[in-house]
């Protein structure tokens, strides 16, 4: 079980309540194997950096969940038979939050651990102190 | 930011900088730059954040280099990876048209 995040371009033509037919199956398809379906989003529409499947606009939709690979296939499949669907893509999130987790750890550990630089600074002239921190900090 | 031009100032500050590189010519000062991500202490960037990632893309649509934008080596590495993501889902541009 991951976590992954599928987000779908739905043609901005077709109609809305076909886009939340097709959304209830995909959740259908996720709670079916054990998953979870997170919060559905609708971003709505938006313009599309460049052109696919001849459209130019798109209607985005994010639909987080929680499942297998299996669960990943089988939504895929659904969304390339789909007419109404122009693109989607499927990512997976937990490898990179804990990634990002490790790092923000490591980080407050080296804040905690850094002990307080610059106060070497106090017997030198004052003109000349600024000026040279100025440099320091510009290397 | 100091002008190093003025002439009062100058006579005294010349000396140290002489002997860099570039001679006599680079005098501006350049503000260090500093990673973005590590200031604001962001760990994952989110492909769909088209704001936050365009500022990191060119007018064309590529990456920017990290001399440019002072990102350091793992953020950039994080980055490249959303703004190809966002790439793929049509978020931002493959190549733009100037």
């Amino acid at each position: 079980m991951a976590n992954y995040e599928l987000m779908l371009i739905a043609r901005p033509d077709a109609a809305e309540e076909e886009t939340d037919k097709l959304l209830a199956q995909m959740e259908g398809v996720v709670t079916s194997s054990g998953g979870k379906v997170g919060k559905v989003e609708k971003m709505g529409r938006r313009r599309l950096a460049y052109r696919v499947r001849k459209q130019r606009e798109g209607f985005y939709v994010l639909f987080p969940f929680e499942g297998g690979g299996d669960t990943v296939r089988e939504l895929e499949r659904r969304l390339k038979v789909a007419d109404s669907i122009v693109k989607f893509m499927t990512v997976r999130m937990d490898e990179e939050i804990q990634r990002a987790e490790k790092f923000k750890t490591r980080l407050s550990r080296q804040e905690t651990k850094r002990p307080k630089p610059k106060a070497a600074s106090a017997g030198a002239p004052e003109v000349e102190a600024p000026a040279r921190e100025g440099q320091a900090r510009s290397e | 930011m100091e002008t190093q031009r003025t002439p009062s100032e100058s006579s005294e500050r010349r000396p140290r900088r002489e002997g860099g590189p570039g001679g006599g010519r680079r005098q501006f000062f350049r503000r260090r730059k500093v990673c973005k991500f590590c200031e604001q202490k962001i760990g994952v960037i989110d492909y769909k954040d088209v704001k936050l990632i365009g500022e990191f893309v060119s007018e064309r649509g590529k990456i920017l280099p990290r001399r440019l934008t002072g990102t350091c080596s793992r953020h950039q590495h994080v980055l490249t990876v959303a703004i190809k993501r966002a790439r793929n889902i049509a978020l931002l541009p493959f190549a733009s048209e100037l």
